[in-house]
């Protein structure tokens, strides 16, 4: 990627999109802190995830959570167990009140009773649902979700739309979602930036439901209506 | 920056009364969390309100604090806790931590007595063990059917597999066993020769480094080396397999994981332990030489002893026992493979089981295959 700028608002539900290759979940290791770029700077509320280290790398690490594509929980840690981890690990609070906390987040993902199953024990949704709740454990600002719907039937898939438009709404999350699941951008997306591989950067931006009526970005027209190239017509 | 929450505690006639200010976060409240607690269970009621005007900041985290603090007090039977100073978006998230809430439920293990949770430890593990020596029987059952079916249509053996398996379970193996058994024999010699020196009887080392080797040592020296070697990597190949998909698409296929994957371990395993036991007996018997030799005594007169010494059935009873304990070893590899479960120490844990399994049931057999042989008179 070259020239990637954009700006994510406070509240919004921030989608990055784009065809298989395109950098997306690059853009996305970039903004989480994982993968630091050639050159440029991620702010967030104005502080570099770039250049930032020690301390203030860990208090910026606080303000966002992270559930990937394969939701990676830990296998051998129950999905309680999971959750609690984070807040132990930068929490003074007591056991029963870790536990409590952790608890909540579950039942918010609505997972509520099953924290004594292992990931190997949860399906594809549920697992979704854990990690979820896991990157909420701190109540960060912002959620990155890396393939939200990827691997899933269309009706739970559905299910995690609502749970994220849920989440947003009511705990004020920003949530960034990679994804090039259009039912999905459709139902949740406030914000899209679309990524391309030729032009190594953003070939549109702006609310999906806009950018599939306007056939003006053809590429971006295409891509919304399910058109491939060999289709000559708009 | 978190800013610790703080707690004012007052006591009326009609309610406990917590006014909380500051943060309430994960990070605000823990210093508030225990005394809060502690101050419901050490109180009779009536009623408990919570006054959070004073609060500044206000997450899932407060609110499941807030949320729990209710619980506490509903539970003591309590009258209806009274919630005031808190914003609608506030409310209507406690709200709805109150209603997604689920108590512990199942999030942790029921407790019980220590009496119980002993007896139930105990069931458990005896419920556990008839359940895998069950397995394991069926499972020897289900390899001796497709050993059986696989001689009726030896085209069906995978003998390409069978040699791979058999060159790094057997050959690869040698230096090993060959280390393992020459320490084995000169270690013995040495000490044996030390007491029988003193009786002059030295020579005589040969008999017992011959006898030992042929009818205990070798076997079981060799049968170790290979559960520490080939059982855990027959266990994790398996494993890995299984938590690839590869024998479910094995078994979609129409094509048996037992004959497919197995039974090659299985024929290399047992065709393999006792050559590597042979192999094993000559070098113990070569490093018990050693020492002989170090002694002052001819080699032939050695060779002599030892040969005089150990008869064919010492030999053949030492064999016997190699094939058995190869069938063991092959087998429980497999089958711990096979029981691999999910997550990233089940391969590990399936290696490990395997081995201790292993080593345990060659102890076993070995103890019955003496009663067998004492009973026989070998």
């Amino acid at each position: 990627m070259e020239d990637l700028s954009f700006d994510i608002r406070k509240g919004e539900i921030f989608v990055i999109l784009g065809g298989s290759g395109c950098g997306k979940s690059t853009v996305l290791k970039h903004m989480i802190g994982l993968l630091p770029p050639i050159s440029g700077r991620v702010l967030i509320n104005e502080q570099d995830m770039v250049t930032a280290t020690g301390k203030s790398r860990i208090r910026l690490l606080r303000q966002i959570g992270v559930a990937f594509q394969n939701s990676a929980l830990f296998g051998s840690m129950t999905v309680l167990e999971n959750i609690t981890l984070p807040l132990k690990e930068y929490t003074l609070l007591p056991e029963d009140a870790v536990n409590t906390i952790a608890r909540a987040k579950l039942g918010l993902v609505d997972l509520a009773g099953k924290g004594h199953l292992i990931p190997g024990e949860l399906s594809g949704g549920m697992k979704k649902r854990a990690a979820i709740a896991r990157a909420i454990a701190l109540d960060p600002a912002i959620v990155f979700l890396d393939e939200p719907s990827a691997g899933l039937d269309p009706l739970t898939s559905a299910e995690i739309d609502l749970l994220i438009m849920d989440l947003a709404r009511t705990l004020g999350i920003t949530f960034v979602i990679v994804t090039h699941e259009l039912e999905s951008i459709f139902t949740i997306a406030d914000t899209v930036i679309m990524l391309e591989k030729d032009t190594k950067g953003i070939i549109a931006r702006g609310n999906p439901k806009d950018l599939k009526a306007d056939p003006a970005n053809a590429y971006a027209y295409q891509f919304f209506n399910r058109k491939p190239k060999r289709d000559k017509k708009p | 920056m978190t800013q610790p929450a703080a707690l004012t505690i007052d006591q009326t006639d009609s309610a406990l009364v917590f006014a909380f200010s500051g943060h309430l976060d994960a990070g605000g409240i823990a210093g508030v969390w225990e005394t809060a607690c502690r101050r419901i269970k050490k109180t009779e009621g009536p009623a408990l309100a919570i006054d959070l005007s004073g609060i500044t900041y206000f997450d899932t985290a407060g609110a499941a604090f807030i949320a729990h603090l209710d619980r506490m007090a509903q539970g003591r039977n309590w009258e209806k806790t009274d919630i005031t100073g808190l914003d609608p978006d506030s409310f209507s998230l406690l709200e709805r931590i109150r209603e997604k809430h689920s108590e512990p439920v199942q999030d942790t293990a029921p407790s019980g007595g220590a009496l119980r949770t002993f007896v139930e430890n105990k069931g458990r593990f005896l419920d556990d063990f008839l359940y895998d020596a069950r397995t394991f029987i069926a499972f020897l059952g289900e390899i001796f059917w497709a050993f059986v079916s696989s001689l009726l249509h030896p085209g069906r053996i995978r003998w390409g597999e069978t040699l791979r398996v058999a060159e790094r379970a057997g050959a690869n193996a040698l230096p090993i066993v060959a280390l393992i058994s020459f320490i084995v024999g000169l270690v013995m010699a040495f000490q044996s020769a030390i007491p029988m020196k003193m009786f002059g009887a030295e020579i005589y080392v040969a008999n017992l480094i011959g006898l030992a080797m042929v009818r205990e040592l070798g076997p079981l020296m060799t049968a170790i080396v290979l559960a520490g070697r080939s059982a855990s990597a027959f266990a994790a190949e398996i494993g890995t397999m299984k938590i690839n998909e590869e024998i479910d698409a094995l078994t979609v296929m129409g094509l048996e994981p037992v004959r497919f994957l197995i039974l090659p371990r299985v024929i290399a395993s047992t065709l393999m332990t006792p050559l590597l036991t042979i192999f094993a007996i000559l070098v113990g018997i070569l490093g018990g030489a050693v020492v002989v030799l170090s002694l002052g005594h001819p080699f032939v007169a050695y060779y002599n002893q030892v040969v005089g010494f150990v008869s064919w059935e010492d030999f053949v009873g030492g064999i016997i026992k190699c094939f058995v304990f190869g069938i063991l070893i092959a087998a429980t590899g497999c089958i711990r493979g096979y029981q691999t479960s999910q997550g990233p120490s089940a391969v590990g844990d399936a290696a490990t089981r395997a081995v201790v399994s292993s080593i345990i049931l060659i102890a076993v057999f070995d103890g019955i295959f003496s009663i067998l042989y004492y009973a026989l008179g070998v």
